[in-house]
This record gives structure tokens, sequence and C-alpha cells, in this order.
């Protein structure tokens, strides 16, 4: 059982002691000017130490941070690995790689297009990000609401860096998401007339976001699962793809494939190929604990730009404002937005909140940043330092029952170490959240490469260089399904040509001539936690 | 240095450090986890596992990313366990009792041994929530299992060979689907939107430069 130091327990009281004349008083909302100066000062985005340029490539010439740098100039595993290409394992229409939720939709557009589905994943179709979006989903469904007042959100929320056709469909096409996932049985909030229940997300200017209590994403997963299986797509997991294939005419066509138990390398031929392989909290930039799953290295971004795509903002990360700062154990797990969506401040030692709760994620991280290393008003943890989350606030303001029935999620995990976050608040600072960038993708979902269509959190534009809260669950709804149709219908119309890697070896070549590489074996696949004195 | 607590992992020891979760404990001992490790943050329930504390009888169940490790831990993992899970079409299927009698009729099977309770992860009332469903009370089963992370650790302990976590969600999708009312202002929203009625207000805002969009955003009212 955790309990809280001494120095933690003198400025518990503080909290406790102001919390009443706090509850009900909203903090103003910063000024532009005031943000930028903010960001440019204390996100982690600005420190230019952390960046170096890409040499080889379609972004050869700009800054990615360092840990990606490495993998996107490493040694392909591919070249170390005895491929036959002849050797056909599998042969589809459309090949799937990632089992969260975009490739899920995806598969499940492809195949009711009529398509021979493949999903691959490296690991089981669900271990994914989406499992973990606690927070929600965001359409404009409500009567006060546009799509086009969503625009404008995800679009200054974005630094009005998002790219104007991919965020017209994000919103257009939301309501119908939302219609979508709730036919296929997803069970929303709602009340007892069946209107959804919807709340605010920092940036957002009207009540949209809406959720299945703080498992909203475990839900959409579990049933976007549950209806692959029902279609009978077959999925391969534990496989992870190690490369993309290219055919002679320079179109994708599929994949090589690694077994990660054993070993054994597949190729995997495709008339089209979604690629869903999420982000890449694991790298840990700049050394941030994630709130990211297992899985999240960056696979798809590396395949993807040897192929010949370009990436877009990928040099942008979403650090979420309220990572789990102590107990040790689930440090840097993820403390939903929502918590903040239904009124808990975030509190500095003195008792006193710091900064309106619903900024948007960049501007809330870098004012917690700011409260702790600037002003020295965070409290040391075993692992780091946090500020208070004020959860108990939840109750007072929405009445007694309210966090055991929205927020069940945070009252397990925090419960599980002792902590009851309806009486005591709890410590948070940034965690490695969200890639915002990606691979740069049009309206189809399809990127510069021929036949490479991108889903989800590989894919970047949408939300400029900063995501709202519950767009990317949106996103991969929108992106995932648009991305299956489009493959599905592309398949139809294209031959496949002989197999080749050669554009791999050409790669390789140009990094040697630029002296760029770094050695390391790309992709990633998976991060290592050995003890490391071992 | 951090005091450190003794663990058997499969049967053999380690010495580990206290504050460990048994996944984190697993890798201090250099295991490099593939399978039995995924969202390793409490919802995706891929790293079920048994335990037990030496000298004690009771065998627990837990997710290893959300439990500390303990002097005298035996632990096993169980990633992966062959839960049974039926194919249907959400489309055809209707919300009656019929429906779970054919598609898991195991669940009449139940013995009422309450072993599903007792080991599930997310502390839920499974046994409750399978009568539930033997009387195709699917809502009550829904709100019941909504937190299931569908492990298999139930499932695991069952005499009766139910797939525990199955039967909850096809309780599930059939009420999010059809027990639910409909939400009247998203099937009017999808229309207009189908109708094109936002398309000029989108169009405009794409046609704007970007002092005029920082104007709106900076002066946008923010609902309370």
């Amino acid at each position: 059982m955790y309990a809280y130091d001494e120095e933690q327990v003198k400025s518990l009281r503080k909290v406790e002691e102001t919390r009443a004349e706090r509850t009900g008083k909203e903090l103003r909302r910063l000024t532009a000017e005031e943000k930028d100066a903010l960001l440019s000062s204390y996100h982690p985005d600005y420190i230019r130490s952390a960046y170096t340029n890409l040499q080889v490539g379609a972004n050869a010439g700009a800054p990615v941070l360092k840990e990606l740098a490495s993998l996107l100039q490493g040694t392909p595993r591919v070249l170390n690995e005895r491929v036959n290409l002849d050797k056909i394992d599998y042969d589809v229409d459309v090949l799937v790689i990632g089992g969260g939720g975009a490739g899920a939709s995806a598969a499940i557009e492809a195949k009711r297009a009529g398509a021979d589905v493949l999903m691959v994943t490296k690991l089981r179709l669900g271990d994914a990000n989406t499992t973990m979006a606690e927070g929600g989903i965001q359409a404009a469904d409500k009567e006060n609401d546009s799509p086009a007042i969503h625009y404008l959100d995800a679009l200054g929320g974005g630094h009005f860096k998002n790219k104007k056709e991919l965020l017209e469909k994000l919103v257009t096409e939301a309501p119908e998401a939302i219609l979508w996932l709730n036919s296929l049985g997803v069970m929303f909030d709602k009340d007892k007339n069946g209107n959804m229940i919807t709340t605010h997300g920092g940036g957002t200017s009207r009540k949209r976001m809406h959720a299945c209590r703080d498992y909203s994403g475990s839900e959409i997963m579990r049933v976007l699962r549950d209806e692959t299986y029902n279609l009978g797509i077959p999925v391969v997991d534990f496989t992870s793809a190690i490369e993309l294939i290219k055919d002679t005419e320079g179109k994708v066509a599929g994949a090589v494939l690694k077994n990660m138990e054993t070993g054994e390398i597949l190729v995997a031929r495709a008339k089209c190929v979604v690629l869903a392989t999420g982000g890449a909290g694991r790298l840990h930039y700049q050394g941030f604990p994630t709130s990211n799953h297992y899985g999240a290295t960056a696979d798809g971004l590396v395949l993807a730009y040897r192929a010949g795509a370009k990436l877009l903002y990928p040099e942008t990360l979403q650090y979420h404002p309220t990572g789990v700062a102590a107990p040790t154990q689930i440090y840097g797990a993820l403390v939903t937005e929502k918590v903040r969506s239904l009124g808990a401040q975030l509190v500095g030692k003195d008792g006193v909140a710091f900064v309106n709760p619903l900024e948007t994620r960049d501007v809330t991280a870098s004012a917690i940043i700011r409260e702790c290393k600037e002003r020295k008003n965070g409290l040391k943890t075993a692992d780091g330092e946090g500020v208070w989350l004020d959860t108990p606030m939840i109750d007072i303001i929405h009445g007694e029952g309210t966090i055991e029935k929205r927020i069940p999620a945070m009252l397990r995990m925090f419960g599980k170490y002792g902590l009851d976050i309806r009486k005591t608040p709890i410590l948070v600072y940034p965690t490695l959240h969200y890639q915002n960038g990606g691979v740069d993708i049009n309206a189809s979902a399809e990127s510069g490469v021929k036949n490479l269509f991108v889903a989800g959190e590989a894919a970047g534009g949408i939300h400029g260089t900063n995501r709202l809260m519950g767009n990317s669950l949106l996103d991969i709804i929108v992106f995932g399904r648009t991305a299956g149709k489009n493959a599905a219908a592309r398949a139809k119309e294209t031959a496949v040509k002989p197999l080749t890697l050669s554009f791999v070896e050409q790669y390789a070549e140009e990094m040697q001539k630029a002296g760029c590489e770094s050695g390391e074996l790309s992709p990633r696949l998976l991060p290592d936690y050995r003890r490391k004195d071992m | 240095m951090e005091k450190t607590v003794n663990v058997w992992l499969f049967g053999k020891k380690y010495a580990v450090p206290e504050s460990l979760t048994i996944m984190k404990a697993m890798e201090y001992a250099g295991y490099r986890l593939v399978r039995g490790c995924g969202c390793r943050n409490g919802f995706c329930g891929a790293c079920a596992c048994f335990y037990r504390i030496a000298g004690k009888q009771e065998l627990k169940t837990c997710l290893a990313c959300q439990t500390q490790v303990e002097e005298g831990m035996f632990v096993a993992t169980l990633p992966f366990f062959p839960l049974v899970k039926q194919v249907y079409d959400i489309e055809k299927i209707k919300p009656t009792q019929q429906i779970m009698m054919q598609l898991y009729p195991e669940i009449y099977a139940c013995i009422g041994c309450n072993a599903c309770t007792k080991s599930c992860t997310q502390g839920l009332n499974v046994m409750q929530y399978i009568a539930y469903a033997q009387r195709g009370e699917y809502e009550k089963c829904a709100e019941e299992s909504f937190d299931c992370v569908m492990c298999g650790a139930c499932s695991s302990r069952c005499p009766a060979g139910i797939s525990h976590p199955q039967v909850a969600l096809l309780a599930r999708r059939l009420t999010g689907k059809y027990l639910t009312p409909e939400s009247e202002h998203l099937l009017r929203r999808v229309k207009e939107v189908e109708e094109g009625k936002f398309d000029d207000a989108i169009e405009a805002l794409k046609e704007k430069s970007l002092d005029e969009l920082k104007k709106l955003y900076n002066e946008r009212v923010i609902e309370k």
C-alpha cells in the first residue's frame, strides 16, 4: 500500500484547506500570447538539443528527435535475414499491419467491400493505445454544435497546422463514426432518453466528448475486435512487419513478416497495404515516461519512410499533462483528461490552482513543467516530481458517486495501491502520450507511395502539431474505415508485378554515402526493459 | 539500495526490489517479454497471472502490470487462454433469451461455485453477470461486466467450461445496439451532414487567412 510521505502530507493538508474556496471558481484562460510564451519556454518540443536533422529520405534536412533518427537511419532488419520473395506465404488483396482501432476499422471495411483481408499484429489484436484511450471520442452531434465549430477547435488546438482536407473529413464524418460504433453495439454513456452524455475536453468550445465511462477505448476496441472475428478476417498475431515489399513498378505490394516468438520469416504479398502501427511512446523521447502500450515503437514510420513516404510534423509530440507521478508502480500511466473535464483542478504544493484545467494538452503540460521546474511548486516523488490533481472536487461538484460511475478505471487503478481518489488528490506529471505527426496522407488515407494507405497514430496532418482529447479515437475510426474502403477499391484495379526489396538496399547505400547510419537494428519492434547491469 | 523481496517466477527464485510490479520484476530478473505484456496499464488483459504466497493456501489472480510483488510470491503467468468465441451477425441476432441459449448454452451448466468471481482480476461479480445472462437480462449483465478486460482468469477456473468474457461481450453489444434508446440528435446530425448542411460553413473556414482564423479561434464562445 502506498502512503504519501511527510512533505506530501503537509502539502495535502493545504490542498484540502483551499478546496472549498477553489470549488466553483474557474481560472481565467490564458491569452494567445501567454500560451505562446509558455510553450516556447517549457514545452519539450522546443528543446532543440533533443533533435537532429535527417540526412536521407524524403525528410532529409528536417529535424526529428534523436531517438527516432536513430531508427529512421538504422540498419534495416530485413538485410540481416534470409528472405525468399518467390516463396509467398500469404497472398491477399489487403494486408493490414497493426491490431489497434485503426487496423480493425480498416480490416472490417475492406472485408465488407469484398476484399480478401489479412491482419498481422506484433502483439495481440487489441493490445494497442486504443484500448487505453480512456476519456472519449469527439463528434459535433448536439444542437448547439456543428462540424464547423469542431473544425475551428481542432484547428486552433493544432496551432493552425492541420491539413485542411484531413480535418474537414475528420469533423464531418464524426457523427457517422459514432453512429457506426453504436450500431456495432458500443455502449456509449446516454441518458434515459437516448441523449449522449457529453463533456468538454481540453480546447473544446462545446461539450462533444462522448464516452463509455472511462473505458471508452477499451469498449470500442473489444467491439471492433469481436466484429473482426465475426467477419472471419484472419488475424496473425505475434507477427511483426519488418519491411514493406514493393513490386517492380514501385507500388507497395506486401510486407516481410517475422514471427515474434520463433523468428520465422514470412512473405505476405498484397495488392494494397494499410499501415496502422500506431505511435512511438516506447522510444521514451527525452527520457519521458509514457502512457503508451508496449509495442509503440514507431515501426510504421520507419517502414513507410524507407519505402519513400514523407513524414509530416514528426517533430511534434504530445506530452499528456497528467501522467501518474506516484505511486511508482504506475509511474507514467495515464490519468484520463476526463478527470479534468469533470472539474478536478491542478494545484501546486501550496494549495493554489495554477492553470485552467481545460487548456489544450500542450499548454497544460507546459504549465505543470513550469510549476515544478521554475516555480519549485511541485512535490518530489520516487521517480521525479509532480503536482496535485484534486480529484475529490469531482464528487463535490457533481454529487457523490460520480467518480465511481464516470471514472471507475481511475478509482480502481489507484485503489490497488490504497489511494481512494474520492478522498485524496493524486500526484501527476506530463507523460509521453501521442505522436501528433506521422506519415503524410491525403483524404483517401493514401501516402505518397502508391498503394500504401496509412491510418491512426501512424498518420500525420489531421491534428496539426497538437491533438485535442477525443480526436484520436475519432481519427482511428474515420481514417481507419477510409483506408480500408479505399484499399479494397484500389485492390480491384491492381495487378502486382514481381516483388522486390531493392529499394531497401538503395536506402542503405544512401545512408552509407551520407555516413549517417546509427547501427541500430530497425524497426525496434519492442523496447528492452531488462535490467541494464546484467 | 532498495529492499528486496524473494519471488519465484515459474518456480525459480529471484530477489527483486520490493517496489516493483510483477511485470517489472520479471524484466528485472532478465525476461524480455513478448507474450503476457500489452498495454502495461491494466486495460488490455494480456498479463493475467496466478500466484500463491508461500505457506498460504489461497490461489490468487491478478494483472502482472498492476500488482506489486510480495515476499514469498510464487508466480505463473497466463499469457493465453482458449476462450470460446462464437461467431454471429450482430445485424441479425436479437436480444432475446434464446440467443444466449443458442450461442453459449454452457452458461446453464454453471454450478454456482463462484470461482469466476473469486478469480476476477478486476474485482467484478462474474457469477452474478452470468446469472443475468442466463435470464436474458442483458442490460444488467452489461452493467455488471462493463469493466472486464477479458484476461480469461475466470474461465480458467470454471468447472463448467464457460467463456465468461465472451458471454459478457455479447450481452454488452446487444445492450449497446438494441436495448438502449437511440440518440435522436445523432441520427438528425448524420442526416444533416449527408444533406450538406455544414459544407458552406466549413468551406468558408478553409478559405480564411491565418489571421482571420486566429481571431475567430481566440474569440470563440466556450460553452459553460
